[in-house]
C-alpha cells in the first residue's frame, strides 16, 4: 500500500496516501466528536492548519476536503472564539456606519492580506474587510456568500477581527433591506394567503396511502 | 520627577533612552530644552508633562515616561516638530513611548469609543492607541 | 482628456460623498479622465512614526502596487489623510531594504518598483490646472462668500510633504479666490482639530473645535472649508453648544458648485446669507 507519514499534533503516523486529513486522523485512531461535521466542505467545522516539510508557509484548509501529503504537520482548530455583539436586525439600518458601529475593530485592518491567504474557500477576505470598513454592505455580502464560518481568517488576523460575524450581519442586512423583492414570489405568497391552493391541499390530506403513492409516482419532475 | 537629578554617565547612557531613540529614530540628546514645542502644542493643557519635559525624562533614562498620559494626548499633529530649532521630531518620540507601553500591554485607549465615529477616526485611533 | 489614477479612500465613499461628487464634476470639466484604482484598501489614515513598524506601511504600498498595475505613474487623492499616508509611505519604501522586506511580505502581489507620485487635489489645481484656468471655468461665482480655509495638520506637516509653506500656506485661499470667494484671515487654520482623539477623548476635541470655529468666526467667515474628512467630522459633530454655528463643508463641494454641479449646501448658504441674523448651520456636509 502506498503510504505517507503525517504528524498529527506532533505525533507521526503512517497513513494511506489519498486520504483526506479527516480520514487520515480517523485511520490513525482519532474519534472526532468536535472539529468534524458535514464531511462535504459546507459546514466549516473541520478547520485545520498545517505545514509541509521545507516550506515556511502555514497553510489553512478544511480537513474533510484536503488530501494528506507526505511530511504534513497537522493541527486542528475546531473552534475560534469570536465576539458577536447582540443586535436586532429590525432595528438596524443598511447604512455604511452600521457594520463599523457593531464591529469597530474592523478599523484595525492593516491590509496584510493574511485572511485571504488563510481562506479555504478562496474568498477575497481582505477585500471584504475593506468593503466593510467603507460601509459597502452589498459588496461584503457578495464577496462572502460562500463563507463557511470556519474561523481560520479570524484566527490568523493580526487586527483581531471576528470576520464571519461581520459577514453574517452584512448578508442579513443585504437580504433584509438591499435586495429587491422578487415580484413573482410575493404574488404567489399573496395567492397562498388568499386560499388559492386550499382545495388542492385538502385533497392531498384526504388521500389514502395508495392514492398518495400513485400520485407521487405520477408527479411531474422538472428536467 | 526626581527632586534631585542624577546626571551620572550610567544614567545618561540608559538602555531606556537608547531604546526610545532606536524606535523613534530621533536623538533625544539633541534637545536643549528651549520649550518651543510645549509653547506651540495645541494639547499641552491636557498633558501631565509638557512635551519638552517628556523629552527630558527620556534624556534622563527615566522609565516613568511610560506611565505619563502626555503621549496618549498627543494627536501626532507635528506642530512641535516643524518648530523645533534642533530638528527633533518629538511626535516620533511620543509614538515610541506609546509603542513601548503598548508592547508591554499597557493601553490607555477605551474599548468603547465615543460614538458615532467615522472609519477615518477609528482607523487612526486604533493604529495609534492599540497594540 | 488627461488620464489620472484616483485613490478615493473610505470617507469619499461614505461620509464625504459630497466632496467626491463635486470634485469629480470639476475635474471632468478641467479635462481629466479620472480612473479609480481597482481593489483599493484603506490607507491607514495615520502614518506610523516608528522605525520598526513595517506592517503599517503595507496598506499604503499595496495601493501603490495597484496604481503601478494600471500602468500609471501618479495617483490623485482628495482626502488630506490619504495624501499623507500614501505620499509618506511611497517615500519610506524608497529605501531598498525596506522595499525588499515589504515585497517579500506581500508575496501574493507584484513587487512594488517605486516611482509612483502621490498628488493632492490642491497641488494639482495650483501646479497643473493653474488658478487662471480654474477661474476661467467658473460657471457661477461664489459671489464673495467669506470662506475660512482650514488646512489642519496633514496637508502642511511634516515640511517635506507639505502642499505649501507650512507656516504661511496660501494654496487653498488662492483656489477659493479663483472660484469667486473671499478667503478670511484666520489664525487657527493650521492648528490641529484633535484628529483621532475624537474616538476616546471627545472633550479635548470639543475644546479644540470651539477655538478653531471662534477663530474662523472672528475672521468673519460664512463657512469653513477643508479637504480632510476627519477635520470635517470633528468641526461639524464635536461642537459644544457655545461654539459658533459656522457650517463646515468640503473644498470639493465649493469647487463643484462653482463649476456648475448641484450642491444644495452651497446654494442654501448663498441664499440664506443676506439679511439672515444667524447664518445657516447644517452642522455637517452629509
Amino acid at each position: 500500500m502506498n503510504e505517507v507519514t503525517v504528524f498529527i499534533m506532533g505525533k507521526g503516523y503512517r497513513v494511506p496516501a489519498g486520504l483526506t486529513i479527516m480520514k487520515a486522523m480517523e485511520y490513525a485512531g482519532y474519534r472526532l466528536t468536535r472539529g468534524c461535521g458535514c464531511r462535504g466542505g459546507y459546514c466549516g467545522a473541520c478547520a485545520t492548519v498545517y505545514r509541509l516539510k521545507g516550506d515556511y508557509r502555514l497553510y489553512a484548509d478544511l480537513a474533510c476536503q484536503t488530501p494528506v501529503q507526505d511530511g504534513m504537520y497537522i493541527a486542528q482548530l475546531p473552534f475560534t472564539p469570536a465576539e458577536r455583539p447582540p443586535y436586532v436586525l429590525d432595528e438596524l439600518k443598511p447604512e455604511g456606519a452600521t457594520l463599523l458601529a457593531l464591529f469597530p475593530e474592523l478599523a484595525r485592518c492593516v491590509a496584510c492580506n493574511t485572511c485571504t491567504k488563510a481562506c479555504p474557500q478562496k474568498l477575497e477576505v481582505m477585500d471584504a474587510v475593506q468593503a466593510s470598513l467603507r460601509g459597502d454592505i452589498r459588496q461584503v455580502a457578495e464577496l462572502t456568500f460562500d463563507c463557511v464560518s470556519c474561523g481560520l481568517c479570524t484566527m490568523r488576523c493580526p487586527a483581531e477581527i471576528s470576520h464571519h460575524h461581520v459577514w453574517q450581519l452584512a448578508r442579513r442586512l443585504n437580504g433584509a433591506y438591499l435586495t429587491p423583492r422578487a415580484e413573482h414570489v410575493q404574488a404567489r405568497v399573496a395567492e397562498i394567503a388568499a386560499g388559492k391552493f386550499n382545495g388542492e391541499l385538502d385533497r392531498l390530506v384526504r388521500m389514502t396511502r395508495d392514492e398518495l403513492v400513485a400520485a407521487y409516482k405520477a408527479r411531474q419532475i422538472e428536467a | 520627577m526626581a527632586s534631585e537629578l542624577d546626571l551620572s554617565r550610567d544614567r545618561l547612557d540608559a538602555p531606556f533612552a537608547r531604546r526610545v531613540e532606536e524606535l523613534s529614530g530621533e536623538n533625544p540628546y539633541a534637545c536643549y530644552q528651549c520649550g518651543k514645542c510645549s509653547a506651540g502644542c495645541p494639547f499641552a493643557d491636557h498633558m501631565d508633562a509638557l512635551p519638552n519635559q517628556v523629552l527630558r525624562l527620556v534624556q534622563l533614562g527615566d522609565e516613568s515616561a511610560l506611565t505619563l498620559s502626555a503621549p496618549w494626548v498627543c494627536a501626532s499633529c507635528l506642530a512641535c516638530g516643524v518648530r523645533c530649532p534642533k530638528g527633533v521630531d518629538i511626535a516620533k518620540t511620543m509614538e515610541a513611548l506609546r509603542l513601548l507601553a503598548l508592547r508591554k500591554g499597557i493601553s490607555h485607549f477605551p474599548l468603547t469609543p465615543d460614538r458615532p465615529c467615522p472609519q477615518i477616526a477609528l482607523v487612526g485611533a486604533f493604529r495609534k492607541l492599540t497594540p | 482628456m488627461k488620464r489620472l489614477a484616483y485613490f478615493p479612500g473610505c470617507a469619499m465613499k461614505d461620509q464625504a460623498r459630497a466632496d467626491e461628487a463635486g470634485t469629480l464634476h470639476a475635474l471632468a470639466l478641467l479635462g481629466y479622465e479620472i480612473a479609480e484604482i481597482p481593489r483599493w484598501n484603506c490607507c491607514g489614515t495615520v502614518y506610523s512614526l516608528a522605525q520598526d513598524d513595517l506592517m503599517r506601511h503595507v496598506g499604503p504600498v499595496r495601493n501603490l502596487v495597484r496604481v503601478q498595475g494600471m500602468g500609471e505613474r501618479r495617483v490623485l487623492t482628495l482626502c488630506a489623510m490619504c495624501y499623507g499616508t500614501l505620499a509618506r509611505s511611497a517615500r519610506f519604501v524608497q529605501d531598498p531594504e525596506r522595499l525588499q522586506r515589504i515585497n517579500a511580505f506581500m508575496d501574493t502581489e507584484d513587487d512594488f518598483r517605486g516611482g509612483i507620485e502621490v498628488v493632492h487635489l490642491l497641488t494639482l489645481l495650483r501646479d497643473e490646472v493653474g488658478y487662471e484656468k480654474l477661474a476661467a471655468r467658473v460657471k457661477r461665482s461664489l459671489d464673495g462668500l467669506r470662506i475660512a480655509t482650514y488646512y489642519g495638520c496633514v496637508l502642511l506637516r511634516p515640511r517635506e510633504f507639505a502642499v505649501d509653506d507650512p507656516d504661511r500656506p496660501e494654496v487653498m485661499e488662492r483656489v477659493v479666490e479663483a472660484l469667486g470667494g473671499t478667503p478670511v484671515a484666520f489664525p487657527e487654520r493650521t492648528e490641529c482639530c484633535g484628529a483621532y482623539l475624537t474616538v476616546g477623548r471627545k472633550d479635548i476635541v470639543e475644546e479644540r473645535v470651539e477655538r478653531i470655529l471662534r477663530s474662523a468666526r472672528g475672521g468673519g467667515a460664512d463657512v469653513v472649508v477643508t479637504t480632510c474628512p476627519l477635520c470635517q467630522f470633528n468641526l461639524a459633530e464635536r461642537r459644544l453648544p457655545q461654539a459658533p454655528s459656522v457650517p463646515v463643508l468640503y473644498l470639493g463641494q465649493v469647487l463643484g458648485w462653482a463649476l456648475g454641479a448641484e450642491e444644495p449646501a452651497i446654494a442654501d448658504l448663498l441664499a440664506g446669507r443676506p439679511g439672515a441674523s444667524e447664518p445657516v448651520c447644517s452642522g455637517g456636509a452629509r
